[in-house]
């Protein structure tokens, strides 16, 4: 095993840059891994080269995206080293070899993926900046070829500078499907319908919240300004839509939705669903860290300290990864992180910490005004979490549809782990990414319970596929800690 | 599908099922087949039913494809490179690599 890192920073987005070199700045040695190829994470993705190369995309992304070049260039100062192309297969408290738990301040186990080669190696503190996901779309139809969701499309936007260029539909709920579209339209792109599925009392629900978002209101009215704009480009943008489903036969062709009083079919090459993000949280879990479920963001993330600590000894989590926040509140996150695994590393002390902290604490906190309102407003439906159409895949990999779900619901399955024995869903290749909210949201539903005590899925290394061929570079591991013969999960009971 | 918005700098060029896709440096496999036109790319293990990316960072695993004969590699995840030899994921996830 190569020489253990002091530091190591999973994910190069906002919040791990600012942790990174918030760390670095401090003197602490740095080792920041990430499976892109360059810094920016899913906001800021291929920053440097869009704005470098290419002059129509960084137009079509719009002003925020340029932030991001300023987080690349800070932490290229810092001097923290940057492993890109890096995928992270597994962090533990174990040691590799002897399987046995390490003691207590003897630093973490990763597995990272490099160049086709696995390697596990060791750091003494962790910040797993890991970022979010899309929650799964449940809706009819959702399986089919050309159907992506909303960040999918942006990363090909931001990431090869490609639209789409057949006609459009938009559909779902989040931020993110207002500036989505807005980015579509803007390129010029046919958009055939962009459905915004927020209820409309979700509004009355969430004015209250527009109170604590005080002095902060520049993210509604930007949210507001991507409205408007839409309607001034003639984009048909419809609110309130109800039973959305995906229609087609072998592709998508279309969608149809209860718009207002009328149910409404609009015909679509390209069907972008998004439905919001939540938490990226496969490592934490892997390294055993306690957990809670969010009811109102209908998710989990790690239970944390005020500087991301965990319940695992070594292990910090910021940003998107810890609670989804937005960019600004990930790199404020991140700077905290940094710190205070320079002061476990022994840069500074905790006072030094503290006084450090105030700005970054103070610039969190703002950005955090606004998340009461915005958790409310687009807050995930009912049927988003537990589909009522029976036909509808649950879990893609295993083909498991709600039917399923439900029947094992009356049996008095206990929770997702055991629906996984029962029905296979969450044992694919995705490893339940793509339907534990729905297999547990079903379960819960039908047991009457709350999704918390329901649970999730136990989630083990390996956290990203390795092939054997990869595995066999592992070098120094006798006994692989619970890996047999690595592929996705789902490839190895057929093979 | 997919179109450019930038004239790309760079070019690769692979090989999809007999079909040769030129894509820009830096794309990945699964962009440069959806610049290419290619929606599907495997077909449900179970129903058989085709699919096609969905995420494109990662999570859905839905891109599997067969790139230079090893099976069950994400084709949102890898960069195209010149003379790749890539197919569709057959049925079952297929072999182990
Ligand atoms: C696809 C997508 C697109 C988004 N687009 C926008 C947008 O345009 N505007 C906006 O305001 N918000 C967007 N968001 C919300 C976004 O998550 C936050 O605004 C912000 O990016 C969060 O920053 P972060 O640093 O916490 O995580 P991220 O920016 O998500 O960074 C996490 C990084 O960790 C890496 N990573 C994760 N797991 C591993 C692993 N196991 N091994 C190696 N690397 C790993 C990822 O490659 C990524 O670079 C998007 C979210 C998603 C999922
Ligand atoms: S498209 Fe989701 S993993 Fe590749």
């Amino acid at each position: 095993m190569s020489a253990p890192m002091e530091l190591a920073v999973v994910g190069a987005g906002p919040a791990g840059m600012g942790a990174a070199a918030q760390a670095a700045e401090l003197g602490v040695d740095v080792t920041l891994l990430d499976e892109q190829p360059a810094p920016g994470g899913q906001i800021y993705r291929g920053v440097d080269r869009v704005l470098g190369e290419r002059p129509e995309t960084a137009r079509v992304l719009g002003e925020d995206y340029r932030r991001g070049a300023s987080l690349t260039a800070a932490l290229r100062r810092s001097g923290a080293r940057h492993l890109a192309d890096t995928a992270v297969w597994d962090l533990s408290v174990r040691d590799p070899d002897s399987g046995a738990l390490l003691p207590a301040g003897e630093g973490l186990t990763l597995g990272l993926l490099r160049a086709g080669r696995a390697e596990v190696r060791r750091a003494r503190v962790v910040v797993v900046a890991s970022g979010a996901m899309e929650r799964p779309v449940p809706v009819p139809g959702w399986t089919m070829p050309g159907v992506m969701s909303a960040g999918g499309v942006q990363t090909l936007l931001k990431a090869s500078g490609l639209v789409p260029g057949v006609p459009t539909a938009v559909v779902g709920s989040g931020p993110l499907v207002y500036l989505v579209a807005w980015q579509l339209a803007r390129a010029g792109v046919s958009l055939a319908a962009v459905w915004v599925t927020v209820p409309w009392a979700r509004r009355l629900e969430a004015a209250p919240a527009m109170l604590a978002a005080v002095g902060e209101y520049g993210q509604i009215a930007k949210g507001l300004r991507w409205r408007r704009e839409l309607r001034a480009m003639g984009v048909p943008l419809r609110e309130g839509v109800r039973d959305v489903r995906v229609v087609g036969s072998e592709r998508a062709e279309g969608v149809v939705g209860q718009v207002g009083n009328t149910e409404q079919r609009v015909a679509a090459g390209l069907v972008v669903v998004h439905e919001g993000v939540i938490p990226s949280i496969a490592l934490p879990r892997a390294a055993g860290c306690a957990l809670h479920h969010d009811a109102l963001r209908a998710a989990w993330a790690p239970r944390t300290d005020r500087f991301g600590a965990t319940s695992v000894d070594g292990v910090l989590v910021a940003g998107d990864a810890g609670g989804v926040a937005g960019a600004l509140a990930a790199e404020a996150a991140g700077r905290l992180a940094g710190l205070e695994a320079a002061r476990r590393l022994g840069r500074i002390d905790a006072g030094t910490r503290d006084r450090l902290a105030l700005a970054p604490r103070r610039a969190l906190e703002r950005a955090l005004r606004v998340r009461p309102f915005l958790d409310r407003l687009f807050r995930p439906r009912a049927e988003v979490l537990a589909p009522v159409d029976e036909a509808v895949v649950a879990c893609r990999c295993e083909g498991v549809t709600v039917a399923t779900l439900r029947r094992l619901a009356r049996a008095g399955c206990a929770g997702p782990n055991q629906a996984k024995a029962f029905s296979r869903c969450g044992m694919g290749p995705c490893q339940g990414r793509m339907c534990e909210s729905t297999v547990a949201g079903v379960l819960a539903a039908g047991l009457r319970r709350d999704v918390e005590s329901v649970g999730g899925y136990r989630v083990r290394a390996p956290v990203k596929p390795l092939t054997v061929g990869e595995l066999a570079g592992l070098a120094g591991l006798d006994t692989p800690p619970e890996i047999v013969g690595g592929v996705p999960i789902g490839a190895r009971r057929r093979a | 599908m997919f179109q450019r918005l930038d004239a790309p700098s760079a070019h690769v060029t692979f090989d999809f099922e007999g079909r040769s896709i030129h894509a820009a440096v830096g794309d990945s496999v699964a962009a440069a087949l959806l610049a290419a036109g290619v929606v599907d790319l495997r077909r449900s293990p179970v129903g058989g039913e085709p699919r096609g990316p969905w995420c494109l960072i990662g999570n859905c695993f839905e891109c599997l494809v067969e790139i230079d004969g090893v099976p069950s590699r994400q084709a949102c995840m890898t960069l195209a490179r010149d003379g790749m030899r890539v197919r569709r994921q057959r049925g079952a996830a297929g072999a182990r690599a």
